[in-house]
């Protein structure tokens, strides 16, 4: 259910707010942008955002810092695994 | 970043299946049976055959394909109104690609296109508005589907339409809702599920708290997920460490994407034109008290089934499916006496083989060829 | 013939009488303009002694042509239906030699419109060293057809060194894509507009005679090669599986996608294995040659993005499987009907 994909903010309509360009990938298409607007910043200081796109509409910001943690703690897979395979017989 | 290939590399999976295996193996030292975690969503089922993920996995964990996929539970009634709907003169009517191929009583949406009528596949119901605006001699119709991730945009285009004062437009609104359905799951006797892995876009919208229920009433584990493979598998590890040490609380995996709070400006949007239904019918399942939503009466002239007043026949499942036994994780898609036999992404019978995101379609497509050579005998797995 | 910029094709256009007669003699033949087409019989002539020089056995192959939009990043109607008929022959080892061309044309449409795809077609035609040798041309009322419907025949002569079958597959054998799969389903679907997306991917459509003839030069025994047209790499896959009784496999990491391709097919929930393409071709070789002919094909013009992504090996039950990037495998069957966009 509810396919979602990361995409960038390119472009910010002038005339409404809620509009916006998206990239992924060198696709681009207009979505709205009203679920991640923010009424303390001009939609403007989105370009470059990182939002979650579901049917044409950016459901939420995506948090950079929290994905490098996420793939920091996926990393710590991998090391200690490593450090177990010095020692143990393969699994 | 980009957030997809970060997400999806081989190594890493390989490292955390093997900790899954060692985490698991010590759980299995206690019990008899498989351990079963549910996925509720069709996404992540989705993820979970393109990638191969079961394979990965040591043969006592059991992924459980859950109800949430909109099309598959998508009533055969509700089909037949959508198509009365579009077989009035004057109507187009719009619907995402997915409920297409659906089946009704009599005929698909595919089929009633074919038959004359003006059913159109769009992206977005911004699509679906646009087509309104550029077609004001005629009534466009759009078919709202989808969990709790899809109502943000169709109550946004609902509040659009109303803004700009379209009248030319209108929802058969069928949007269901997740929480009472894992309720009615877990209320199941049959239910053997040890832990969730929960809806990442249903949370991005309403935030955790409205699954905490199912560990303080419930006791079992449940881990808010993405939907790239290694968001899966580091879930699956998350629950596992939670049986490991007998906790059962609401996790939350995705936090690139999910707040504890949600998404309050859909959540918003979401209140003001909609409110809950008294029930809802879900193929396979039947109906669920307050499971789905309908407009508010502010937003009523936006609702074709008002404007339009169309026949609801009630029509029942076919009685041999074992859809809802599938669901619940008592019983294996492969198992159902009709899998593959009456029952096929080519005529599909049973809720589950219907879109490609149902367990069945999946297992019928995508089934890791090993599992299909030892296809069992249908029984329901004795406990 | 000449024409004004608004002036439409009418019913009168296909009715037997002067303007039919307009249309066909001073607008279509002489597009096409070749000897043969000029003589206006009721058949074209070819003689046998011609034929005979390019080998033993005739190919003669046939496909309509309905797309929408007409015009589309990368070709559009005209130059599709000369490529596809010639690929069609080509695929089997033949030499493309002669082509018909039938028109069904809706009353309404522009002749500017039409200009600019008998223009194409007469590119094209000359690209790929086809004639245009005979040919109909007929106008229905609106809404009888969509604008413009092509059906070209062609007729081409194999080499009897040649015997290339889908159902020659054999364990072991390597099979080839030369390039990018995916690209025409994408840039159609694009340039449709119902999913209001932009993007810079074109139609792979292309004539792909010349890239085959060198193939067959290096290895004369390549088991078979067919267009991945509707239905995509996928499909192909799987008649080859069946009529071979084999099963392939597929590596995921090898198969050539565009990260465009990728990202409508993330976005829109479709498979790119699925997606049709008008100039790509499936190969399936002998191992042992199969590095000679990937490099032949990658110094091709067509061919540079080639790639081995598939191996076949024998079993019981023909099956597509892909190896994917994590080890495991998954089914890749035929699809049960048109691939649809999904959002959940």
């Amino acid at each position: 259910m509810c396919l979602g994909i990361p995409a960038q903010i390119v472009s910010v309509d002038e005339h409404n707010a809620h509009q916006a360009m998206v990239d992924i990938a060198g696709v681009t298409r207009q979505v709205n942008i009203a679920c991640v607007l923010s009424d303390v910043e001009h939609p403007r200081q989105l370009i470059g955002t990182w939002v979650l796109l579901h049917v044409g509409f950016a459901m939420s910001r995506i948090n950079e810092s929290e994905a490098l943690h996420t793939l920091q703690l996926l990393e710590q897979f991998s090391d200690t695994d490593f450090e177990k395979d010095d020692g143990h017989a393969i699994r | 970043m980009q957030y997809v290939d970060e997400f999806r590399n081989p190594d890493v999976a390989r490292k955390l299946a093997s900790e899954i295996t060692e985490l698991s193996s010590m759980l299995m030292q206690d019990r008899n049976r498989p351990l079963q975690i549910m996925e509720f969503c069709g996404g992540h089922t989705h993820t979970i055959f393109r990638f191969g993920l079961q394979q990965l996995l040591p043969q006592h964990i059991q992924l459980v394909h859950g109800p949430g996929c909109p099309v598959c539970v998508l009533p055969r009634g509700c089909i037949d109104v959508a198509i009365q709907l579009a077989n009035q003169a004057n109507v187009i009517f719009t619907t995402f690609g997915d409920a297409m191929r659906v089946p009704g009583s009599q005929q698909s949406l595919l089929q009633a296109k074919a038959a004359g009528a003006d059913i159109r596949m769009v992206y977005s119901p911004l699509d679906a508005l646009a087509l309104a605006r550029a077609n004001p001699d005629r009534e466009v119709i759009f078919f709202a589907l989808g969990f709790e991730t899809t109502m943000p945009s169709t109550a946004l285009t609902v509040l659009e339409a109303s803004r700009e004062g379209i009248d030319n437009f209108s929802l058969f609104c069928h949007h269901i809702t997740t929480v009472p359905t894992m309720t009615a799951i877990l209320q199941d006797p049959d239910m053997r599920l040890d832990g969730f892995i929960a809806p990442g876009h249903v949370s991005m919208v309403v935030g955790d708290k409205p699954f905490e229920f199912v560990g303080a009433e419930f006791k079992k584990p449940l881990v808010i997920t993405g939907f790239e493979p290694l968001d899966i598998l580091q879930s699956i590890w998350m629950l596992l460490k939670q049986l490991s040490e007998g906790r059962s609380e609401v996790e939350n995996q995705y936090t690139r994407v999910v707040s504890a709070k949600g998404n309050p400006a859909g959540l918003a949007a979401m209140s003001d034109v909609f409110e809950p239904r008294e029930r809802s019918a879900w193929r396979g399942i039947g109906d669920i008290e307050q499971s789905g939503v309908q407009l508010t009466d502010a937003y009523k002239h936006f609702d074709a089934e008002y404007k339009f007043s169309p026949d609801h026949a009630m029509v029942e499942d076919p009685t041999a499916c074992h859809c809802g036994d599938v669901l619940k994780g008592a019983m294996q898609p492969w198992q159902c006496p009709l899998f593959g036999n009456e029952c096929q992404p080519k005529h599909p019978l049973g809720a589950l083989m219907v879109s490609s995101e149902g367990a069945c379609a999946a297992y019928y497509r995508y089934a890791d060829i090993n599992a299909l050579k030892d296809k069992q005998p249908a029984q329901r797995i004795t406990l | 013939m000449s024409f004004k910029p608004d002036d439409c094709v009418t019913l009168g256009h296909g009715s037997g009488g002067r303007a039919m007669h307009e249309l066909i003699h001073e607008f279509i033949v002489e597009k096409f303009a070749n000897s043969q087409l000029s003589e206006l019989e009721d058949q074209a002539r070819i003689p046998l002694a011609q034929l005979a020089e390019y080998g033993s056995q005739l190919a003669f192959s046939t496909d309509s042509y309905v797309v929408d939009p007409l015009f589309f990043p990368g070709a559009d109607i005209g130059k599709l239906a000369i490529c596809g008929t010639v690929n069609d022959l080509a695929v089997g080892g033949a030499t493309p030699l002669f082509l018909t061309c039938s028109l069904i044309i809706e009353e309404g449409l522009s002749f500017t419109v039409l200009n600019d795809v008998l223009d194409s077609m007469r590119r094209a035609a000359l690209h790929a060293g086809v004639k245009i040798i005979t040919g109909d041309t007929k106008v229905v009322g609106r809404g009888q057809c969509d604008k413009l419907f092509i059906n070209t025949a062609g007729i081409g002569v194999i080499d009897p060194s040649y015997n290339l079958s889908a159902g020659h597959c054999k364990s072991g054998d390597c099979i080839i894509v030369n390039g990018f799969i995916g690209d025409h389903g994408a840039a159609v679907l694009a340039a449709r507009g119902d999913v209001a997306i932009q993007t810079n991917v074109q139609s792979d459509c292309q004539a792909l005679h010349d890239l085959i003839a060198e193939m067959l030069k290096v290895c004369p025994d390549i088991r078979c090669i067919r267009d991945a047209t509707r239905g995509g790499v996928a499909t192909v896959l799987n008649e080859f599986s069946r009529a071979s009784s084999v099963v392939i496999e597929i590596d995921e990491r090898s198969v050539p996608i565009r990260p465009e391709v990728q990202a409508i097919c993330e976005l829109l929930g479709l498979d790119p294995l699925y997606l049709a393409n008008e100039g790509t071709l499936v190969c399936v070789a002998p191992q042992h040659a199969a590095q000679q002919l990937l490099s032949t094909m990658r110094k091709h013009p067509k061919g540079q993005h080639s790639q081995i992504i598939a191996t076949v090996s024998d079993a019981n039950e023909p099956i597509v499987s892909m190896r994917t990037v994590f080890g495991s495998s998954r089914i890749v069957d035929m699809l049960e009907g048109e691939q649809l966009p999904r959002i959940c």
